[in-house]
């Protein structure tokens, strides 16, 4: 028997097995995955914990309900990838083996990066919206707040879903409106980048929303500590910003795993090639999801694009053929903005986010780079297609590499 | 010709490194802001060289601050604001690719 192991049973890891467990044969291949936690978080619910639209039992499902019958999981740390000898070294003492390995062990953030992140108020006017505890903490701060300065900071890029920092400054307009104290808070984000968004057009856009929602943007803002007795971040070059209540999206690296294998970069990010996804250091190892080093945004929807193109390349490379199948950087990307409405990017390497309908052209029923109450209710439904469709690996109504059909440019 | 007449790509970098030299960033530099460049400058500015002949992308100021032997906060003061793109600027290469 030959074997194939997947490392991390999230969003990428659990499509790569449904995904691979039917198309290669049972009789010549052992599919193994292995993931230290039993539960699955939807991470995109996340974001909307802090605002009580969603608690902490609408985001979390059971692993195993995702896996096919018959899978083999184990469940235990990762200790270390032994890439020369072909194995993993796991960290309850077992060893596997593996022919071709696929690393999906996501990305984490890491507030200990920060100065003075982790500090005195952790937890207590400093929070993060990228963990369920956070988010749950944060909503609990919410409930009882009665104002004052909310400061939302990015303190490196990349981050996983780069839209989920400015969702949050727009639904948390949305809550304190909707509960009378919007006058009594003042919303602020900032962040290490020149404009709102990394993408230029889509930047604009949404730079004006910012203004028209009377939220304070400021840009270019690269932290390097923050004061607890004072309640301030300050930037590398001494620009001081107060808070009242600090929401942080701390820097976000790899697992620790990667690290200690030598196969990361500088962030413990796996350096993948860009189109074929697999790993540049090894023929037989692919990297799939937040764990790659690659230049499209993190994000679940982006892990659905790559999924396809890894499984024909992985049983391209295990018949020694030629990779053919590249991956464009397709992203698609539904943005909350608050009263009920929402915004639809979708972008590749490319071409950056531009306005039309999708994924029918013309016809949508979602808008590109528009407000509509439509967009609003893909995000919602986003959820729903997340646990039936997208983590079994089943087939959504879009392509994975990016169309131009319905764009206006 | 002068350092502004030279061949800019869309990000104001230049556009063929061959373009470049130590008089060409000097003027660079001042484009940008910076007084004058100093030894600790041209530390940063040879990193960024040779990485980025070894890995054909200029670091980011992580691995800058890892690598090069000067540390984050010396780095914002050389080269205030971005000092990833800053640097890359002045060493005549294109803007790291960075992230989205
Ligand atoms: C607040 C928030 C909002 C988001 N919103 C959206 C959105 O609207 N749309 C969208 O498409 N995406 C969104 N995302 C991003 C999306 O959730 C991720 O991109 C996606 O989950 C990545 O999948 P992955 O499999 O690469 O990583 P993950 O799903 O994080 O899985 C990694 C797995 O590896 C396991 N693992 C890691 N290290 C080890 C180890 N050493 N030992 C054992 N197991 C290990 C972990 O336990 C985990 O199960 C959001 C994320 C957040 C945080």
């Amino acid at each position: 028997m030959k074997k194939l192991l997947i490392l991390g049973a999230g969003t990428a890891g659990t499509m790569m097995l449904n995904k691979l467990s039917t198309a290669l044969d049972a009789r010549e291949w052992q599919i193994t995955i292995v993931d230290e936690f039993e539960t699955h978080y939807y991470q995109p619910g996340f974001l909307f914990i802090p605002f009580g639209i969603y608690s902490r039992r609408d985001v979390v499902k059971p692993k195993r309900d995702f896996f096919p019958p018959g899978s083999s999981v184990v469940m235990s740390g990762i200790d270390r990838i032994d890439a020369a000898e072909n194995r993993v070294l796991l960290s309850n003492g077992m060893v596997l083996g593996y022919d071709f390995l696929i690393i999906a062990t996501g990305a984490k953030i890491r507030p200990d990066q920060t100065e003075g992140l982790q500090d005195a108020e952790w937890r207590k006017s400093i929070f993060d919206f990228y963990t369920i505890e956070g988010a749950c903490a944060l909503a609990d701060f919410f409930k009882r707040w009665e104002g004052g300065r909310l400061v939302v900071n990015v303190a490196e890029m990349p981050i996983k879903c780069p839209v989920a920092p400015l969702e949050f400054v727009f639904l948390a307009d949305w809550y304190f409106t909707e509960r009378g104290m919007r006058d009594k808070v003042d919303i602020h984000f900032v962040t290490p980048l020149p404009g709102a968004f990394t993408k230029p057009k889509a930047s604009s856009i949404l730079g004006d929303f910012l203004d028209r929602k009377n939220i304070r943007l400021t840009t270019e803002f690269a932290i390097g500590r923050v004061e607890n007795a004072s309640k301030s971040i300050v930037s590398w070059d001494e620009i001081e910003i107060p808070f009242d209540v600090l929401v942080t999206i701390p820097t976000n690296m790899g697992d620790e795993a990667i690290e200690r294998s030598g196969l990361g970069d500088e962030l413990h990010f796996v350096p993948t090639d860009k189109h074929t996804l697999r790993s540049e250091a090894h023929e037989n190892i692919f990297v799939i999801g937040d764990a790659t080093n690659l230049p499209s945004s993190k994000a679940g929807s982006v892990a659905h694009f790559q999924a396809d193109i890894l499984t024909e390349n992985l049983l391209a490379a295990i018949e020694d053929r030629p990779l053919r199948a590249s991956f464009d950087g397709h992203a698609n990307c539904f943005i909350e903005s608050g009263f009920g409405k929402g915004v639809l990017i979708d972008f590749n390497y490319d071409t950056e986010p531009l306005p039309g309908k999708f994924p029918l052209p013309g016809v949508g029923p979602f808008s590109l780079l528009e407000e509509t109450k439509m967009n609003h209710y893909g995000k919602i439904m986003f959820r729903w297609m997340y646990w039936n469709f997208l983590l079994k690996g089943l087939e959504l109504p879009i392509e994975s590499n990016m169309s131009m059909a319905g764009k206006r440019w | 010709m002068t350092t502004a007449e030279l061949q800019r790509d869309a990000d104001g970098h230049l556009a063929n490194r061959a373009d470049w030299n130590e008089q060409v960033a000097r003027d660079i530099a001042i484009e940008e802001g910076l007084e004058a460049l100093t030894d600790r400058h041209w530390l940063v500015i040879n990193f960024m060289r040779k990485e980025f002949d070894a890995r054909g992308d200029a670091p980011s100021i992580r691995k800058l601050t890892k690598e090069s032997g000067v540390d984050t906060k010396e780095l914002y003061a050389l080269f205030p604001k971005g000092p990833a793109k800053k640097a890359a600027k002045i060493a005549g290469l294109p803007k790291p690719k960075g992230c989205i």
